[in-house]
């Protein structure tokens, strides 16, 4: 492998992780602060995308369907939690397993009923359509350029607000102890809220960056998702922090395992990196528990 | 004598009108939920289209359809062919998009003594060593496609192919039909795992090994994410894909986008098959279901109008079983896709086009078809098939 390749495949790998950051932020929070087991988060993913290819359709601008799909995700997300998943947070994780799962389907089913069986077109935007040569011999799309350049941003953005922010200090609380942070005053069920809804925009949000570059299709969210539990549970449950450093860790050993070992091996690399690591520290690289 | 020989005239006349009237139990058993979702809906929708343009029945009987959805499990698809064998008394099985589906549910079927009927899946096993005198494929063996495109690629002097699929049977047998037939040197041959999402590392490496040319085989969303991504590499000009037309018909185009634009697919069936059958075909999918048709649904509609017509020829007695095996081994009917015959082990002979992806007057990517590749191409297992008398 040459050194241009390497660059390139480097860049492959953090953009990868990147994107899978996105999805793992809320999904991390969610079951770090209240214990919920969302498997719906996949779903948001699919519908970020779904609605920003409507709008994208409707407007032809990539920004006014970034601008509008990120919230109306949040919305349906907000929604799905007072209507239903509200009842779930006191059950088992069985039972909440169960009850995000049905969800998919339903949602799954809903998304086909409204835009057909047939996967959706979503065109890059006219802007960020070309490549960019970044060194001689490393030529890059300039759309994967602006994933990781938003992702970066969303990271430290994050990072910022749950490290030195009033509310990051009440999610840092709810996530650690939520009996006792509830015992001090925090009202846990409105951060709780908060946070759903935030993670659903990032949801939605990865899922509106994946467009372009993916089928926009009913299903789209099971594959991401299930890269995205790998991702919490490797980054310790509830770690903003941790989900960041495993989803680039997977990112990049994924984009190398896949072109330099067997087909077979290749594929399966995250998840015995996933074993060996859990092996070692059952609770993840950074876990917030005690 | 008279009374009596009337009213056995009488009686005889009830009982065949009677049998006449008497639907024929159709088991439609699909993949109609998930991602392959539509797959599913784009065969029951040509399949239905089929049954509509003969006046809703086969062989003038009527038909009662009774569907299932196997979601892709087949666990699932063994369990209703089960079902509709036992307590609906199905005569036919068909609709089977999977070929390992296909492999689950086709063994029961015929031991219970109904038909498979298939107008999609074609695994090798039923061209080969299991064939059988009720098992009939409508459609296509798997292999047949990809055998086509190693024909046309080394007839035109190609040197170097890189071939990508993922990494389960069907993909390991549509590299593997290509090989058959292209004869040239494999520049690389990579299996991804299925259902992946991202290519873009497995992009780079092909970047720099150059090939001349790419075959690859992803169905469904894998086949966009894999196009749209080629071509936001930049390889689109530089390095021209080749396909069998499951990685871009109407199922996946729509997604890709211009994206596809430029590249090449082996194909029985294109939406501009100009022939009288195809043009009515392609214009009554569209008005009903709003979207252009796949060679999916083109096999689906050719399958009911050819149940039509073997059923016809048999005054509609799909209870005479082994007359219903001739008459579907000898049927005629108008074919959209042209000609069409079937092989002596019920697997069609059939000619193989070369298409590329272009926009038509709306803009939306369509197939266009280039040049005959191979006419009557029959499938690589024929010889080893030794079929029986039908029973």
């Amino acid at each position: 492998m040459g050194a241009a390749l390497f660059i390139e495949q480097s860049l492959n790998g953090l953009q990868l992780g990147v994107q899978l950051f996105l999805m793992a932020a809320g999904l991390t929070l969610v079951f770090g602060i209240m214990n919920m087991i969302n498997l719906t988060h996949g779903s948001l993913f699919m519908i970020g995308a779904f609605l920003a290819a409507a709008l994208l359709a409707r407007t032809g601008s990539f920004v006014l369907a970034l601008l509008i799909a990120v919230p109306a995700t949040a919305l349906a997300a907000a929604l799905l939690e007072a209507a239903v998943l509200r009842r779930f947070y006191h059950r088992g994780h069985l039972d909440q397993v169960l009850v995000t799962f049905g969800l998919i389907m339903v949602l799954n089913e809903i998304v086909r009923m409204i835009w057909g069986p047939v996967p959706v077109p979503m065109p890059l935007p006219q802007m960020l359509s070309g490549s960019v040569t970044l060194l001689p011999g490393v030529v890059y799309p300039s759309f994967r350029l602006a994933i990781l350049g938003v992702g970066i941003a969303v990271a430290v953005a994050l990072y910022v607000i749950v490290a030195h922010t009033r509310i990051g200090m009440w999610v840092r609380a709810g996530a650690s102890n939520r009996d006792i942070a509830s015992a001090m005053g925090v009202n846990v069920e409105l951060i709780f809220s908060l946070v759903f809804a935030a993670g659903a925009a990032l949801a939605g949000l990865a899922g509106i960056m994946a467009g372009p570059i993916s089928a926009v299709q009913v299903g789209m969210g099971e594959p991401v998702l299930i890269l995205a539990l790998v991702v919490t549970v490797i980054g310790g449950i509830g770690s903003i922090k941790g989900a960041f450093i495993a989803a680039i860790l997977i990112g990049v050993v994924d984009t190398f395992g896949r072109v330099l070992l067997p087909p077979a091996l290749g594929s399966m690399m995250i998840f015995m990196m996933m074993a060996a690591i859990l092996a070692w520290r059952p609770r993840g690289l950074f876990p917030v528990h005690g | 004598m008279k009374t009596i020989s009337l009213a056995a005239a009488a009686l005889m006349l009830s009982a065949t009108s009677t049998f006449a009237q008497e639907p024929i139990k159709i088991g439609f058993i699909s993949t109609f939920s998930g991602p392959s979702g539509q797959l599913g809906q784009e065969l029951l929708d040509g399949f239905k289209l089929g049954l509509k343009s003969v006046g809703d029945k086969l062989g003038g009987r009527p038909v009662e359809l009774i569907q299932g959805d196997d979601q892709t499990k087949p666990d699932v698809g063994r369990q209703l062919a089960d079902k509709m064998i036992e307590s609906d008394r199905v005569q036919i099985i068909t609709g089977i998009n999977f070929s390992n589906v296909m492999l689950a549910v086709a063994k029961p079927v015929l031991e219970a003594g109904a038909f498979v009927f298939s107008i999609n899946a074609g695994p090798s096993q039923y061209a080969g060593k299991l064939c059988h005198p009720r098992y009939f494929n409508a459609s296509f063996q798997n292999d047949t496609l990809p055998e086509a495109m190693g024909i046309y690629l080394r007839e035109n002097g190609l040197k170097r192919a890189y071939l990508m699929a993922p990494n389960y049977p069907a993909g390991k047998d549509f590299l593997a039909g290509f090989k058959r037939t292209f004869k040239g040197e494999i520049a690389g041959e990579v299996y991804t795992a299925f259902g992946q999402l991202d290519y873009a590392a497995e992009i780079a490496q092909l970047r720099s090994v150059k090939p001349d040319a790419v075959f690859f085989f992803y169905p469904g969303g894998m086949g966009i994410n894999f196009v749209k991504q080629y071509a936001q590499a930049g390889l689109k000009d530089q390095i021209k894909l080749y396909g069998p037309s499951f990685s871009m018909d109407q199922t996946v185009l729509p997604g890709m986008g211009d994206a596809a634009v430029g590249a090449f697919v082996s194909t029985f069936w294109s939406e501009d098959f100009d022939k009288p059958a195809s043009r009515k075909f392609a214009a009554d999918f569209e008005a009903a279901y709003g979207r252009i048709p796949s060679p999916y649904a083109a096999n689906a509609y050719d399958g009911a109008r050819m149940l039509d017509a073997a059923l016809q020829s048999i005054g509609g007695k799909i209870e005479d079983k082994a007359a219903f095996q001739k008459a579907l081994e000898t049927v005629k009917f108008d074919s959209v896709r042209g000609n069409f015959k079937f092989n002596s082990n019920h697997h069609p002979i059939q000619d193989s086009y070369l298409a590329e992806i272009v926009k038509d007057a709306k803009g939306r990517p369509v197939m266009k078809k280039l040049e005959l590749i191979k006419a009557e191409q029959a499938d690589s297992y024929v010889g080893e098939c030794v079929m029986k008398a039908a029973n």
